[in-house]
C-alpha cells in the first residue's frame, strides 16, 4: 500500500516535472517586462522583434494620447472606491505616459462631455494591454514564444 | 485640443488597436497573428453593432 503511495507521487511528480519545463532565468527575461511596462512595446524592440514592438507600441501610445484628447480621466493613487482603485492600476499599466502625465497636471476628466467617459476607457486599457505586452515579452525572452 | 468622436468611431479605433495587441501577444506565429488580429477586430464590430441593435429593441 505504501509502495502503491509512493509509485502514484513519483508518478504525479514526473507529469508535472513534463508539463512545465524549467524555463531558463536571463538577465532578460528580468529586464525585457520592466522595459516593455515603462515604454511600451520597448521590451519587444530590445529583443529585435521591431515589427511586434512597433505595432505594440504605436497601439497603447495611440490609445493612451486619444484617450487624454478626449479629455479622459486618470486616477491618482486611491484608498476610495473599489472601481476607482482598479483605475488607477489600469492607468499605472501605461509606464511612464501615466507618470508624465501625471506630472503635467493633465487627465482632470471632463463630466460635461459624453465621450470623456470614453477618454478613461481608453486610457485604463492602453495600461492593461501594455502589460499583456510586458507579459508577452517576458514569455519571447525566456524562448516561450518565438 | 479636445477630440470628439462619434461612439461609433470611438468603439472602432477601440476594436482596432485592442486587435493588434491580442493578435501579437496571444498567437505566435505571423499568419496566426493576423488571422487573430482580424477575428478579433471582426468580433469587437459585430459584438457593437449586436448591443447596438439589442439596447434599441430593449427602448422600443
Amino acid at each position: 500500500m505504501a509502495k502503491e503511495k509512493t509509485n502514484v507521487a513519483e508518478s504525479a511528480n514526473v507529469k508535472s516535472a513534463s508539463k512545465a519545463p524549467a524555463q531558463p532565468m536571463t538577465a532578460m527575461a528580468v529586464v525585457a517586462p520592466i522595459v516593455g511596462w515603462l515604454v511600451p512595446g520597448a521590451g519587444h524592440l530590445i529583443q529585435k522583434r521591431w515589427g511586434r514592438g512597433l505595432l505594440l507600441m504605436l497601439s497603447v501610445v495611440a490609445m493612451f494620447v486619444i484617450g487624454i484628447l478626449m479629455e479622459g480621466k486618470v486616477y491618482a493613487f486611491n484608498t476610495g472606491d473599489i472601481l476607482d482603485m482598479l483605475g488607477f492600476v489600469g492607468d499605472l499599466g501605461a509606464g511612464v505616459l501615466y507618470f508624465v502625465v501625471r506630472a503635467l497636471g493633465i487627465g482632470i476628466g471632463a463630466i460635461n462631455l459624453a465621450t470623456a467617459d470614453y477618454g478613461t476607457k481608453y486610457i485604463i486599457v492602453s495600461g492593461l494591454l501594455n502589460i499583456i505586452s510586458a507579459v508577452d515579452a517576458h514569455d519571447i525572452a525566456i524562448g516561450k514564444k518565438p | 485640443m479636445t477630440l470628439q468622436l462619434s461612439h461609433f468611431s470611438a468603439a472602432l479605433i477601440f476594436a482596432l488597436f485592442a486587435s493588434i495587441v491580442f493578435g501579437i501577444t496571444q498567437r505566435s506565429e505571423r499568419r496566426e497573428m493576423l488571422k487573430y488580429g482580424a477575428k478579433c477586430f471582426l468580433f469587437f464590430v459585430v459584438g457593437t453593432i449586436a448591443a447596438g441593435w439589442a439596447m434599441w429593441i430593449l427602448r422600443h
